[in-house]
């Protein structure tokens, strides 16, 4: 066991994927000698060479498609999109491309590139560096969508996703990355598509992944205190997801809450909810309740408070499903 | 600004008369061996590569041409009769499909649009299989790792980038291992294109790590109903400058000098130089697709012009002139296309329709928990269509579409 923060994790992580893995190589803007606007990449390229840590024109559509070109070739690229926000002039790549190319091949050419995509908001940036655009990915076929939420998930996973032979984008909680945990580098336990129950609850499920797992964790902390038992599942992997997890706990709970900071309107709550209602029917004793962000462009940062789902109102769905 | 100073991107060919061949320039730094006349031109770096030329492979050039060119008629019939759902012909742009496709190994890779049935010819591809596509029960007709030609792109574009960055692969497969057998990829795409940021950027990509890449744009003249003049004001060529590698402007119904400056060009970049821009300057005589209708925006003396500099024509008279081919060749070249022709419809029309089952199981390559829910899903689905005693049940027909 070791401590170390998010960010260092996936650094180790990537660093141990680099160094077994001689196809793997990381490609980005700014993640060579700077290590990325993050430093997630610090000392890579000093370790791997410019050739394996490569600092990429500043275009998000080359980097991804040239991602494809070199995993056609049998490389594994690993591509850092530098901010959510960012990631827009490679979407026709992912989405027409990347997700594609095994299904339109008939299953004989693969590209297992791996996107890294820092997301979420509650940094008090600008425009365009807050976003959680998950849903718009998740949408699409072909690509595998993961968010760690800890260290040790966040060293493994990326390995995990690499080694993967479909295309997997990484959303990463930015406002996470220093947040320190405890990491396992013998062990990985789960597979990167599995959820996981991080507090055993009887009265009500809280489903989160990525930066709001912290924040459902403290709400059921604070619900607790308060005489109700609430279960927190860390979904992990958005694409896909694991609902034979969420379905066992709403199984036992018959209440569920699902939190991201995306927007509700067509995001993956109410995926979760649907598929939970039929699931669960004659189970649960509330409507599914969906926790997230409105249906606005993100708000500039000095309200994002206001905007981003924070332990109180966790807890006041959780009061309108105990209600019922 | 008006249309007065938009640039001419029209090309005039020498009148060449009486004179002697071997002075006269191309026009507009068109690199061109052979005139619409059926006559060589010079090129003081060019015409040496057709010294080489074989009669064997002259001939090559001409059977190929035409053998893309009827199959191309056969394709197109088959739209017409309702066998295909779309088609997508080549005819006039057999010089410099056939020209730059013959020059490359194989060991290069190619990465095609969705028209390069010529260049498939020349990398082994069964024309037969690119009707799969055409005919909707395939995006896959053919494995691109059986010959180096890569699947269709129809997202104008991508594909540059795609090249560039399996260009980049073979750099580092080099540096890994010298031994490894040096290789140039093909990334083609045309004047519309052009236009696309995917363009511009894989151009960056290639010049910045001096990728082993040949961007082969066949400037056909239309993108669908729009004119090259609105896609550029400058020859597209001028713009390989820009980003710091050579262009060439090349007459693309010349399949010798198409197949002169693709040698050029490979060489170039397998031998480490960087990427070089080729512009095939030739002409879309038919439709954009079989659903276009070109009588709307362009004139039929524009495509009479243009069929007056025909490339197989040209070569044929060059064949002739120099004694190369006699009327038995041009004979067996025909009935072979013909032949051909009607192996890809008999192959065309016994074509299955592939089990909907078969879209489930390539979604992803590792199992997916949703694909499998779903695929059960279907199955009950189907089974409860089924005809008691027969076991036969919905998504598994055979046929035509």
């Amino acid at each position: 066991m070791t401590t170390m923060t998010i960010a260092k994790a996936i650094n180790e992580g990537l660093r141990t994927t680099l160094a077994a893995n001689p196809k793997a190589l990381i490609m980005g803007e700014d993640i060579g000698a700077l290590g990325g606007v993050y430093r997630v990449t610090e000392g890579l390229k000093a370790e791997f060479g410019a050739d394996r840590v490569m600092d990429t024109p500043l275009a998000e559509s080359g980097i991804i498609g040239t991602a494809i070109g070199m995993a056609l070739r049998g490389y594994s690229p690993i591509c850092e999109i530098q901010f959510d926000g960012f990631v827009f002039p490679g979407f026709n790549q992912i989405t027409t491309q990347l997700a594609k190319i095994h299904t339109r091949s008939s299953g004989q050419l693969s590209a297992p590139v791996v996107i890294r995509i820092p997301y979420g908001g509650g940094i008090g940036s600008i425009e365009h560096h807050s976003e959680s655009p998950e849903a718009l990915f998740a949408h699409t076929a072909g690509l595998r969508i993961i968010s760690p939420s800890n260290a040790h998930d966040a060293y493994w996973m990326i390995q995990q996703a690499v080694a993967c032979p479909d295309p997997v984008i990484v959303f990463e909680p930015k406002r996470r990355y220093w947040l320190k945990g405890e990491v396992n580098t013998e062990s990985a336990g789960l597979d990167a598509f599995s959820a996981q129950v991080l507090r055993s609850g009887t009265d009500a499920t809280v489903v989160a992944y990525g930066p709001l797992v912290p924040v459902a964790l403290a709400a059921a902390e604070a619900a607790d205190q308060e005489g109700h038992s609430v279960e927190v599942i860390d979904l992990r992997s958005i694409s896909p997801i694991d609902f034979d997890a969420v379905t066992a706990s709403v199984e036992k709970t018959g209440r569920l809450i699902v939190a991201h900071e995306a927007p509700t309107f067509g995001g993956l709550g109410g995926e979760i909810a649907a598929r939970i209602s039929e699931r669960c029917f004659y189970a649960l004793e509330a409507p599914a309740l969906r926790v997230g962000g409105f249906h606005m462009p993100y708000p500039v940062a000095r309200v994002e408070e206001h905007y981003l789902p924070d332990i109180d109102r966790i807890l006041e769905a959780l009061d309108r499903a105990l209600a019922y | 600004m008006g249309a007065a100073q938009l640039p001419s991107t029209e090309f005039e060919d020498s009148d060449v008369g009486d004179a002697p061949l071997k002075d006269v320039p191309p026009a507009d730094n068109l690199v061109q061996l052979l005139g619409p006349d059926g006559r060589l031109r010079y090129d003081a770096k060019f015409s040496p590569y057709i010294a080489r030329l074989t009669p064997e492979k002259l001939r090559s050039f001409y059977r190929d041409m035409a053998t893309v060119r009827r199959f191309d008629q056969e394709a197109t019939a088959l739209q017409r009769q309702g066998e295909l759902a779309l088609w997508v012909p080549l005819t006039g742009q057999e010089a410099a499909q056939i020209g730059s496709g013959q020059a490359t190994e194989p060991q290069d890779y190619i990465f095609p649009t969705y028209r390069e049935h010529g260049v498939a010819l020349t990398r082994g591809v069964d024309l037969s299989h690119l009707l799969k596509l055409f005919r909707g029960i395939s995006n896959a007709g053919w494995n691109p790792k059986d010959t180096n030609f890569h699947l269709y792109s129809l997202v104008l574009a991508v594909q540059t980038l795609h090249a560039v960055g399996y260009a980049m692969g073979i750099q580092r497969d080099l540096a890994a291992d010298p031994a490894t057998e040096p290789a140039a990829v093909v990334a083609y795409f045309g004047d519309g294109a052009s236009s696309e940021g995917d363009v511009h950027e894989s151009m960056v990509f290639a010049a910045s790590y001096q990728a082993p890449v040949v961007f082969f744009c066949q400037n056909n003249h239309w993108a669908i109903s729009v004119p090259f003049e609105v896609q550029s004001r400058i020859p597209l060529v001028n713009r390989a400058g820009g980003y710091g590698f050579p262009g060439i402007r090349v007459d693309g119904n010349d399949v010798l000098a198409v197949h002169a400056v693709s040698e050029w060009a490979l060489d170039h970049a397998r031998s480490g130089q960087g990427p070089v821009l080729i512009e095939a300057f030739t002409y879309r005589l038919g439709a954009h697709t079989t659903a276009d209708d070109p009588t709307k925006y362009r004139l039929a003396a524009e495509e009479e012009k243009w069929r007056a500099k025909d490339p197989l024509m040209r070569l044929e008279k060059y064949l002739r002139a120099e004694n190369l081919a006699d009327d038995a060749f041009f004979s067996s070249v025909k009935d072979d296309g013909d032949a051909l022709a009607a192996s890809v419809r008999k192959t065309t029309l016994a074509m299955t329709v592939p089990d909907i089952r078969s879209s489930f199981a390539n979604v992803y390559a590792q199992t997916h928990p949703l694909v499998t829910e779903e695929l059960a899903w279907f199955e009950n689905y189907a089974a409860s269509f089924a005809e008691p005693g027969t076991g036969s049940a919905a998504g598994n027909e055979t046929g035509a579409p």
